[in-house]
């Protein structure tokens, strides 16, 4: 692309071998942005890595320490694993046959406009809304006493469930809508001709979508879980925050800026970011064993 | 598209739907019961509140300050709209159309933010911000906001830049247009509507974005979803029709801006932050 003289090569300039290798006014527009990630994202999470290595007394490893002495701070990775686990997984079982259902449908707009409210409203107002809604005198609990399901009102609020409960209703559409994305993107030909052969909806499933569709299961079971495992506002309003929803987040929080030990809170962070990456590799090294390959019908 | 006919599918079938049904019937149930409540007299222990009554409106509206709370909401989403729009859709021209030494690893730095949690990154973040001062101002609150809105405009954006072709770029630049010119006159009419999408969304989700506004603002950088959990924390000082009147007027401050931003923009883009996750 750069016109060089035959014969003179060490005479082209650095401008133009910097171009021949894509770097030139217009590469540079990344720039600004990237420095503004790289002071806002990348140099936090290494100033508060280095920030957990300096507790205010104690060798460097003294925050991480205090934090896997202590039962209460500890408890609380099993806490939150045991909220977000089974919430994602809930969610994803939920998603996966509605997603077969409303690939089919012609106008889904009206159904994903619905499901995109809990996503956009937030945690703080879904947690807001649960409290009256599944309180004792709610209707979600009226309507059980009045179907006679329920002798007395289930208490669904200041406890495990509440926070349960709205992690469905803001997980489940982001897990749906992702879902969604995927089983739309396989080609239905693959369906029609397993039927053609007399495959039955259940065979089609197990052999011809499942495996299509693991991948990316995986990649929706990570981020639903990520952003489960990061609960915090439901689980201070709608949990038991001193106890069974003490999660990590809230940890991280009341050391950081309630007892101002910059060290520890960042230390928990640290520790909610690691617990976070391991789950998102066991879900990730389990796709690799699963079936890896185009979701297309055509031939390629 | 194929008929199971049997009647196993149509139970299946069924069942499917009624989880869809319940779903939808409770998510509503729970915004009705915010509404309502916020419009009654007094609701203890029936079906229906036993009056309604507009009163809560005005009285939330003074003690909460919801006029500053809604000033700095704007002027927070405001600048953390045009600020990421700025960055945002000049690194996402040159990802779009340079490939350079580094490309991959710029990418994964614009990808990270997207995907691990903010309340993960915020606590190192917002403890970084108090020591430099920054702690609880407007400017931090604002900074902390460009985190996950920077990477979500290049994110969006880099295929609306991709669909225009270079050549019409080039036929700019024969016809003799500066770079100025080319970017007024052929970029920016080309590139509207997928800028306007991009900072819609930013915009909605600025607004509802709670753990890193919580983490960094001060008593007067709130903004209205910080407020809100505030209210809600403290809930039995005050009446409890006054916080559903907060969390309406935040509901409304952010579906105004949903509809808005749902008429350019396809309902999944909203979560659809893995559809960068193809590359792998």
């Amino acid at each position: 692309m750069t016109a060089v003289p035959a014969g003179r090569p060490t005479a082209v300039p650095l401008r133009v071998r910097l171009a021949a290798r894509g770097i030139d006014g217009t590469t540079m527009l990344v720039v600004p942005a990237l420095l503004a990630i790289v002071a806002l994202f990348v140099y936090p999470f290494v100033y508060g890595l280095v920030l957990s290595l300096q507790p205010k007394v104690g060798p460097f490893t003294a925050s991480y320490r205090t934090f896997f002495s202590d039962p209460f701070l500890r408890e609380t990775v099993w806490n939150t694993l045991v909220l977000a686990i089974p919430t994602t997984l809930l969610n994803i079982l939920l998603a996966v046959p509605i997603a077969f259902r409303v690939r089919l449908m012609s106008n889904q707009r009206l159904l994903t406009t619905i499901l995109v409210l809990p996503v956009t409203l937030g945690t703080v107002l879904v947690a807001q809304g649960l409290l009256t809604y599944l309180g004792p005198q709610g209707w979600f609990n009226r309507t059980l006493l009045a179907l006679h399901v329920i002798g007395a009102p289930l208490k669904l609020t200041n406890n495990y469930w509440g926070v349960f409960a709205s992690l469905v209703i803001t997980g489940f559409p982001f897990t749906f809508l992702l879902t969604l994305s995927y089983v739309s993107g396989i080609d239905p030909a693959l369906e029609h001709a397993a039927a053609t052969l007399g495959a039955g909806a259940a065979r089609r499933f197990g052999r011809i979508f499942l495996p299509l569709l693991v991948p990316g299961l995986a990649v929706t079971f990570c981020l639903s879980f990520v952003q489960a495992f990061a609960v915090f506002p439901s689980a201070v309003l709608l949990g038991a925050p001193a106890g069974s929803t003490h999660v990590i987040s809230i940890a991280a929080y009341q050391a950081a800026f309630e007892r101002y030990d910059a060290s520890l809170g960042s230390a928990i962070a640290m520790v909610m970011g690691a617990v976070q990456l391991v789950v998102v590799l066991l879900a990730l090294g389990a796709r690799s064993l699963f079936y890896r390959g185009p979701v297309g019908g055509t031939k390629g | 598209m194929i008929r199971d006919t049997g009647i196993g599918s149509k139970l299946w079938r069924t069942a499917v739907w009624a989880v869809v049904v319940v779903f939808v019937l409770n998510l509503l149930a729970l915004i009705a019961t915010v509404v309502i409540d916020s419009l009654s007299t007094r609701w203890l222990g029936t079906w229906l509140p036993a009056g309604f009554t507009a009163h809560w409106y005005a009285d939330a509206w003074d003690e909460f300050g919801l006029t500053d709370v809604l000033v700095v909401t704007f002027q927070v989403v405001g600048a953390v709209v045009l600020i990421s729009g700025a960055l945002g859709v000049t690194a996402a021209y040159a990802l779009a159309r340079r490939d350079f030494p580094g490309k991959r690893a710029a990418t994964l730095v614009f990808l990270l933010p997207l995907l691990v949690p903010p309340l993960t990154y915020g606590i190192p973040m917002a403890t970084l911000l108090y020591r430099v001062g920054l702690g609880g101002s407007f400017a931090g609150v604002v900074l902390a906001n460009l985190v996950p809105a920077v990477p979500f405009v290049v994110l969006v954006m880099i295929p609306f830049i991709e669909q225009i072709d270079p050549r019409v770029e080039a036929a700019a630049r024969v016809f003799g247009a500066s770079t100025w010119q080319l970017f007024i006159r052929v970029l920016l009419p080309l590139l509207l509507p997928g800028v306007l999408a991009a900072l819609l969304l930013v915009l909605v989700r600025t607004v509802a974005m709670f753990e890193l506004t919580f983490l960094t603002s001060g008593p007067t950088s709130q903004t209205l979803v910080v407020a809100l959990y505030y209210a809600v924390f403290a809930s039995g000082v005050r009446a409890g029709q006054e916080v559903d009147v907060m969390a309406v007027v935040y509901m409304v401050t952010t579906l105004v801006w949903l509809l808005l931003a749902l008429r350019f923009v396809n309902p999944t883009q909203i979560v659809a932050r893995a559809k960068t996750q193809g590359a792998h």
